[in-house]
């Protein structure tokens, strides 16, 4: 118990729903935040799109949209995308839902702080926000925020929307700092007796180590952003080469956080498929122990490959080779983990619920992404492919499958034991294949932009003579994304009419292994009844031989003796 | 917030306050290892470092780096007497501590003041945007360091009762002193 | 739509070929494994639907021999990357690395939102006074090694050539050399592939390739 009974009993509305220390309750804020800002940055996503497919026509709701306001969307759209969805809803929500319950545990360790960081994150959403509002609008140099032209007003003509993107995004790290640690402390003092780490579910490894490589790499990132704010408001020239300073170092720093940034947003997502894999194959997963070890070793290698990122930049080209070699190393535990989730499936009985629709979605669209992560590993394909559209679908394969895919896997699957209701099948089979089918239509085509050469943040691709004959392609991309919008529909509907109306779930819906499924659904405050339950087996065990049934929980009665005398 | 916890099978007693604080200093470590690194990788590049961090005040320095120091010692102090539930002695070694950070932070503000008088501002060169930038950055968690041992201070009847409170506040402030061991040879004394 | 590399602009660079080649390379490699992967977890969806009175076998794929089936391919994977990647350090290399002599040299300078091309005249001197500024036109001769020196004004600019599969950015406080050598007379666009500002949307040049001359004839009338 972490504090006194009597303690809890005192709750008012505004500690149940608004304070609340409650890992549930603020993993459900960081949700509903994370849902508010998916609406802002796909608006401004169509918006981006409406403007490239008929350039300088009306944008429903925005009127005319000159470059200015193109480079904002494009910027605001990046940004909210990576820090303000994926994180918040992937590490926020499910890490702060799922690691308490899933070790066995009835808080997290720190739950004051827990509240600290939800309310942090508030405050760094609604700084991003007056960020558009500001004389001089949002900020407006890529969510790369490249120097010299995020380093000097004057350059844009954005003041304020630029410092608030700095001070949003350093308030944001604050909040996940917080978090990460909070996540780590608990999942190493507060398991369950019997929960060792070799019986802690998949998706906890994969949320773990995202916490501890968001922590280590952000670092550098925060003496940058200090940088680029003092250099904007102080007059100082860290990234002003007439003051000695040099525009490459903020790409080194950016970029030494970038790509491990983008497995922090990754490995929660991989996460939820792993777990919805084995349930709804009714097999283990293949490989845990391999899965982690890759898992690690990528988490590892992912602080030796920015600079791939970097090829045509200006630094120095011998440095390019040694960056493809480590960029290569890489795809190893990738693809080792790609192939441990296709042999899941071997020999397999399985399911096709909306969650394993939304995992295997995830795995298909995933693979398509990391395929096209080797053009852009090798630095000669990059001197052409770089800075163009087949980057932007390289990376929306990539990120897309593990926001939407992935992270609808999780929503879909966990639903129940988050609010106590089922969500409607025939709506989340739309939603699912909707979604596929027009993520499809709208990214597929860019790879092709790309090889064209249309190169990215240009607000009319009809100013360039080789892309017009190509425009057809951007006025469909456009229609995708229009339609791909309209296909989150089915999924609004369904959440908001199954949360308030919708049928009780069971505690155990999709007959799985781990403890959270033990718990009533939703659990009550606290978690565990009386006593925390004792794990006996590990996460997986699925369609055990000689077993009744083809599961058995990580807590139920202790495993029969093998004929060797060694239990499971 | 759980003091101690025993879990079966793990070598009893790991208190989850240290574990946090750890991972806590591996980013800050992050933080400052960055700076660090990019301030080296700047200096050997370029010239004119050495002539401009001749203006800097290398006694000051000097002097701040054996207050940290001896804040470093006093904290170590407070913590011992904390284990021994000797409130008095708490309260004493920690209000040094605390002098200590006030003391680094005054002589500190002289440093700027007489710089900036002199024409020495962040804009000046780029060692100066590097010096206000890694000091003024370190002068913040100074701050903080004496917000916590100011807190841990204040609520010393708790911290006596549950001496790893100390102990805690006291690793966050070696880890001060110990970006400073790094600033002040790479900005004063290089 | 299927075939990817028909998507490229036309290539008229001596080295563009080298570069087209490693990207046809990695696009087989990569369809190959597109086709084996989707085929495997396709095959497995149809195979092991669930049917009533087969249950799931309990694989939990840590025994070596288990693992196996999944390290080697996990190897194949390794060492094809390894050779795309070593197959391509030559082309880099002749891109970025060697430089020819260059038969000539021009500035290029970009700076919100232009581009300025500074010939050093007959003298072949930059900063003397038969220098010559064009804006937003480069004219070369076919068949001849180019040096450009890339510089900017203002922020980050790159000079991208997609008909030479040339691209470098462009940073203030540097003098970037890049080169190629035209194939084919013609008139090819030149976009800037780097977010400078609002004016980014349309900041383009183009580059005119002469036969030789043509080219002589140009340099006679700009610098008569």
């Amino acid at each position: 118990m972490t504090t006194a009974t009597a303690e809890h009993l005192r709750h008012s509305v505004w500690t149940t729903y608004v304070f609340s220390t409650d890992h549930k309750t603020i993993a459900k804020q960081y949700l509903a935040q994370g849902l508010f800002w998916i609406v802002v940055g796909g608006l401004l996503a169509g918006a981006m799109r409406w403007q490239l497919a008929w350039p300088d026509t009306k944008v429903p709701l925005l009127g005319e949209i000159g470059p200015e306001v193109y480079n904002m969307l494009v910027t605001m759209h990046g940004t909210i995308m990576v820090f303000f969805v994926a994180m918040p809803i992937l590490l926020g929500a499910f890490g702060n839902f799922l690691i308490p319950l899933m070790i066995g545990a009835r808080d997290m360790v720190f739950p004051r702080l827990n509240m600290l960081s939800v309310w942090t994150f508030a405050l760094a959403s609604l700084v991003m926000l007056a960020s558009f509002f500001v004389p001089g609008g949002a900020a407006s140099a890529g969510w790369t925020g490249y120097p010299p032209v995020s380093a000097k007003p004057v350059y844009t003509g954005v003041t304020w929307g630029i410092n608030l993107w700095i001070l949003g995004l350093a308030l944001e790290f604050a909040s996940f700092l917080m978090g990460g640690v909070n996540y780590l402390t608990t999942a190493i003092v507060l398991r369950a007796p019997g929960m060792t780490l070799a019986r802690v579910p998949l998706v906890v490894w994969q949320q773990l180590t995202a916490a501890a490589l968001f922590l280590l790499s952000v670092g550098p990132l925060i003496a940058g952003a200090v940088m680029l704010l003092m250099d904007r408001t102080l007059g100082t020239g860290f990234f002003s080469p007439e003051l000695g300073g040099d525009p490459l170092l903020w790409q080194h720093l950016f970029w030494f956080f970038g790509h491990p940034e983008v497995y922090v947003v990754l490995l929660p997502a991989l996460g939820f498929v792993l777990e919805v894999l084995p349930v709804f194959s009714r097999k283990p997963i293949f490989g845990y122990r391999w899965i982690i070890g890759a898992t690690v070793v990528a988490a590892a290698l992912s602080f030796i490959v920015w600079a791939h990122h970097m090829f045509i930049s200006g630094m120095d080209p011998r440095l390019a080779m040694p960056f493809s070699v480590t960029t290569i190393l890489i795809s190893v535990p990738f693809a080792y983990l790609i192939f441990a989730m296709i042999a899941t499936l071997w020999r397999g009985s399985i399911r096709f619920d909306v969650p394993m629709l939304w995992a295997l979605g995830f795995l298909t669209m995933f693979i398509g992404g990391g395929l096209t992560g080797i053009f852009n590993g090798s630095a000669p394909a990059d001197i052409y492919l770089s800075g163009t559209y087949f980057i932007v679908a390289h990376f929306h394969y990539t990120l897309f499958s593990t926001v939407f895919f992935g992270g609808f896997a999780g929503v879909y699957y966990w639903f129940p034991k988050m609010f106590g209701r089922v969500l409607h099948g025939g709506l989340g089979h739309a939603h699912f294949w909707l979604t596929l089918v027009f993520f499809n239509v709208t990214f597929f085509p860019m790879h092709h932009l790309g090889l064209a050469g249309m190169v990215r943040r240009i607000a009319n691709p009809l100013q360039y003579d080789a892309l017009v004959p190509h425009q057809w392609i951007n006025v469909l991309a456009t229609y995708g994304t229009l339609c791909l919008l309209a296909a989150q529909i089915p999924f609004a509907i369904n959440i908001l009419w199954s949360w308030l109306a919708g049928a009780p779930a069971a505690n155990n819906p999709w007959n799985a292994t781990t403890l959270e499924w033990a718990a009533p659904s939703p659990p009550p405050h606290l978690n565990w009844g009386a006593r925390v339950p004792t794990v006996h087996r590990g996460a997986y065990e699925y369609s055990v031989p000689g077993e009744p049934l083809d599961w058995l929980s990580q807590d139920s009665a202790p495993p029969a003796r093998t004929e060797t005398g060694s239990p499971r | 917030m759980i003091a101690h916890v025993e879990i079966p099978g793990l070598p009893a007693g790991i208190a989850p306050g240290k574990v946090a604080v750890w991972w806590f200093l591996a980013s800050e470590i992050m933080v400052f290892g960055g700076l660090i690194a990019t301030y080296i990788v700047f200096r050997l590049g370029g010239s004119g470092w050495a002539e401009a961090s001749h203006h800097l005040n290398v006694t000051l320095a000097t002097v701040n780096t054996l207050v940290l120091l001896t804040s470093s010692y006093t904290v170590v102090q407070a913590f011992v007497a904390a284990e021994r539930r000797d409130a008095r002695a708490v309260r004493g070694h920690l209000a040094l501590t605390i002098l200590g950070g006030f003391i680094f932070l005054g002589l500190k503000a002289v440093e700027y003041t007489t710089e900036i008088r002199a024409g020495f501002t962040p804009g000046t060169g780029i060692f100066w945007s590097f010096y206000y930038m890694m000091t003024g950055l370190h002068a913040l968690h100074v701050i903080g360091g004496i917000v916590v041992n100011g807190a841990v201070l204040a609520t010393e009847g708790v911290s006596v009762r549950h001496p790893h409170r100390v102990e805690l506040a006291g690793l966050y402030w070696h880890f001060v002193d110990v970006v400073w061991i790094f600033l002040f040879p790479l900005l004063y004394l290089a | 739509m299927l075939n990817w590399l028909r998507w490229l602009p036309e290539n008229v660079s001596t080295y563009g070929a080298d570069v087209d080649a490693i990207i046809a390379l990695i696009w087989y490699t990569t369809v190959v494994w597109l086709f084996l992967t989707f085929g495997a977890i396709g095959l497995f969806l149809v195979l092991y639907r669930r049917r009533a009175g087969r249950p799931a076998a309990y694989v939990k794929g840590e025994r070596l021999g288990e693992a196996l089936w999944v390290l080697v391919p996990v190897a194949v994977v390794l060492v094809l990357d390894l050779w795309l990647d070593f197959s391509g350090a030559p082309v880099w290399a002749k891109v970025k690395i060697e430089r020819p002599a260059a038969a000539l040299s021009i500035q290029v300078t970009g700076k919100q939102f232009t581009w300025e091309m500074l010939y050093p005249g007959p003298d072949g001197r930059f900063g003397t006074a038969d220098d010559r500024l064009f804006l937003d036109e480069l004219h070369v001769p076919v068949n001849r090694a180019i040096r450009v020196v890339l510089r900017s004004k203002d922020v980050v600019h790159s000079f991208f050539l997609p008909n030479f599969r040339l691209k470098q950015d462009m940073v203030p406080g540097r003098e970037i050399e890049g080169w190629f050598q035209a194939t084919k007379p013609g008139k090819y666009e030149l976009p800037c592939a780097q977010l400078c500002g609002f004016g980014h949307s349309g900041m383009k040049a183009y580059l005119y390739v002469h036969p030789q001359d043509e080219y002589d004839r140009w340099i006679r009338e700009q610098w008569s």
